[in-house]
């Protein structure tokens, strides 16, 4: 199960996001780390430091792009200075898979920069995963999209998130970076067991998972990044790997950054649980 | 609802500036209630409205955007206080939503926009689009393109009334009026400092910074923001110097451009070639020039490569002094 066609038939381990604040300690200590996931856009550039230091993490680890703007479920076409510049930057790192979000973020050519969430609706569906496989033919690397938190539900929709997200990854056959803390985040929002949309996700297309902190707030709970990992998320994370077996998996901790250990050493509590997968598979 | 239509709808409200208080508007940018178009698109639940649920998107739309602008722009700030600051910030960003996948392309229509709305700047119109100018241009020069640099022996076999010098593209030159190039490495010192000290210490910064604001004097300069070691610096040129590079840039051939630069030069005439060859050197040094093939050494004009591309995150662009360069 881990290795798949959609995250390139690797078998990574436990990574972390690649940032700024820890530049120096990774290139000074060069810190074991399985691999690292980079925000794309952050290196869609022409030159400077970020891609001078993108070059030398590429020296010494594994690297996995994700993007944060290709907008997968806006209704407008993707945006070819966007894909161009993607497409150069996917031969830069020799990413074996590429993931975004199921989500829209721009129309009519203006940008929010924010995750928006999806309708979930036929033509949603159909639309958003056209967009996939023409990102994915142009790119030329298997792409994994992410199930987003959200904190609003659309009157027009037809089907749940996790049906929805069914719909699309079967439409555009691609893979799926499995947000387990958004999950939780978005249960908890919308009232449903996150653990029915564990149990619902095609094991078999999960690329990669994410974990990650929240913050929890009086009427409802932000995907903030900024927190260890709580408990349910770990169990939410337990029972993806239960189905899904040994798979590559992120923590991400994008605001509030403690030091490089510190993000390291919570990644690595995935170990336990990806240890009584491979026990299970062995057994 | 078709998904267009209703992206259309929400994307038009979660951009609807917020009020004072930084909470969603009752009314909808089409003048009808906001209330109204939440309800159409979105379902409450047991605990937030539709309005609410909506007003989450909203406010983290200009969170996020005025977050990201006052990032790039601590300079204005500084030149125009915090409250008209926020007021222009909010403005601009009103008028220009970002057009691009990254945000750090969100203040390259700042100046423009300035030019045709200077109410928003008041008496200091014109030391603010210095800095907005400046501050723009050391984003351009920090993460711009690279070619390689120019070596001597490319100049081996070049006819100088035909050769076409093309500059690094990360390479930004601007003649303003004043000398923010100092002002803003001060904005930048002050905020490195105050990232280890205490409240009292950074008020007497602010209060110095202030009072450096109020002194400054209309100086015209030249300067050259470019780039060395993946830092990015201020160099001032003098005027012949500015002439000289600006004119390479144009595309205009070697010997044209140092002519025109040095027409209404007060550099006595037996000192220019000293003056222009150790210009060159230092800029050769500086790996400012592109190398160039032999056609282009002959004389055909070569296209200049623009630089654009996306921002990474702000402590990782810290501009120094002239000091630094050669």
């Amino acid at each position: 199960m881990p290795a798949n066609r959609f995250n390139n038939f690797t078998d990574y381990g436990i990574g972390i996001g690649l940032r700024a604040t820890h530049y120096n300690h990774i290139l000074t200590r060069k810190p074991v780390v399985d691999w690292f996931e980079i925000i794309s856009e952050n290196f869609m550039i022409d030159g400077g430091r970020p891609l001078g230091i993108l070059d030398q993490i590429l020296e010494q680890y594994k690297v996995v792009q994700h993007g944060v703007s290709m907008y997968f479920g806006s209704a407008e076409r993707p945006n070819r200075e966007h894909l161009r510049r993607l497409k150069a930057l996917v031969k830069r790192t020799n990413t074996p898979w590429l993931s975004d979000h199921l989500c829209w973020g721009s129309v009519d050519g203006r940008y929010t920069h924010d995750l928006l969430p999806m309708p979930y609706t036929f033509e949603a569906a159909r639309i958003t995963a056209q967009k996939v496989r023409e990102v994915r033919d142009y790119l030329e690397v298997p792409v994994a999209v992410e199930n987003v938190s959200s904190y609003a539900e659309f009157h027009v929709s037809e089907m749940t998130e996790w049906d929805f997200l069914n719909e699309v990854v079967e439409r555009a056959d691609c893979g799926i970076l499995l947000d387990v803390n958004n999950i939780y985040v978005s249960s908890k929002n919308h009232n449903f067991d996150p653990l029915t949309y564990v149990n619902s996700v095609p094991a078999e297309r999960v690329a990669q998972i994410h974990i990650a902190g929240h913050s929890k707030y009086r009427k409802y709970i932000l995907d903030t990044h900024d927190h260890p990992v709580i408990d349910p998320v770990w169990k939410l994370y337990s029972r993806a790997i239960e189905r899904i077996g040994h798979t590559a998996t992120l923590l991400e901790w994008d605001d509030s950054i403690p030091s490089f250990d510190e993000v390291h050493d919570e990644a690595l509590k995935a170990n336990r649980f990806l240890a009584s997968a491979s026990l299970a598979t062995a057994v | 609802m078709k998904l267009l239509a209703l992206q259309r709808r929400m994307a038009r409200a979660v951009m609807t500036p917020l009020t004072p208080s930084e909470h969603m508007r009752s009314v909808a940018p089409n003048g009808g209630s906001m209330r109204a178009v939440a309800s159409e698109i979105i379902k409450p639940n047991d605990r937030l409205t539709s309005f609410e649920r909506l007003e989450i998107y909203n406010r983290q739309y200009w969170f996020r955007i005025l977050s990201g602008f006052a990032e790039d722009f601590p300079g204005l700030r500084s030149v125009l206080g915090g409250n008209k600051f926020d007021r222009i910030a909010k403005a601009y960003l009103a008028d220009c939503p970002s057009q691009s996948f990254t945000l750090r392309n969100l203040g390259a229509r700042l100046e423009g926009w300035l030019r045709k709305n200077p109410q928003w700047a008041g008496t200091r119109l014109q030391l603010a689009l210095d800095m907005v100018r400046l501050e723009w241009a050391d984003i351009e020069a920090f993460d711009g393109a690279a070619e390689p640099p120019l070596k001597p022996e490319d100049l081996a076999d070049a006819n100088p009334a035909k050769l076409r010098l093309r500059l690094q593209p990360y390479i930004q030159l601007l003649d303003l009026h004043y000398p923010v190039d100092d002002l803003l490495l001060e904005v930048r010192k002050v905020e490195e400092d105050t990232d280890f000290a205490s409240n009292a210490f950074s008020e007497r910064h602010h209060r110095k910074r202030v009072s450096a604001v109020a002194r400054l004097k209309t100086e015209p300069i030249f300067l050259a923001v470019h780039r060395m070691d993946d830092s990015v610096y201020f160099r001032r040129l003098e005027a012949e110097e500015f002439a000289i590079l600006r004119g390479l840039r144009s595309g205009k051939p070697l010997n044209s451009a140092v002519e025109s630069a040095l027409r209404k030069s007060s550099i006595p005439a037996e000192e220019r070639p000293a003056h222009v060859q150790h210009c060159f050197q230092t800029w050769a040094a500086l790996g400012w020039f592109c190398r160039i093939d032999q056609d282009d050494s002959q004389g055909n004009s070569a296209a200049e490569v623009s630089s654009r591309g996306a921002r990474a995150s702000r402590n990782e662009r810290p501009s120094k002094s002239n000091s630094a360069a050669l």
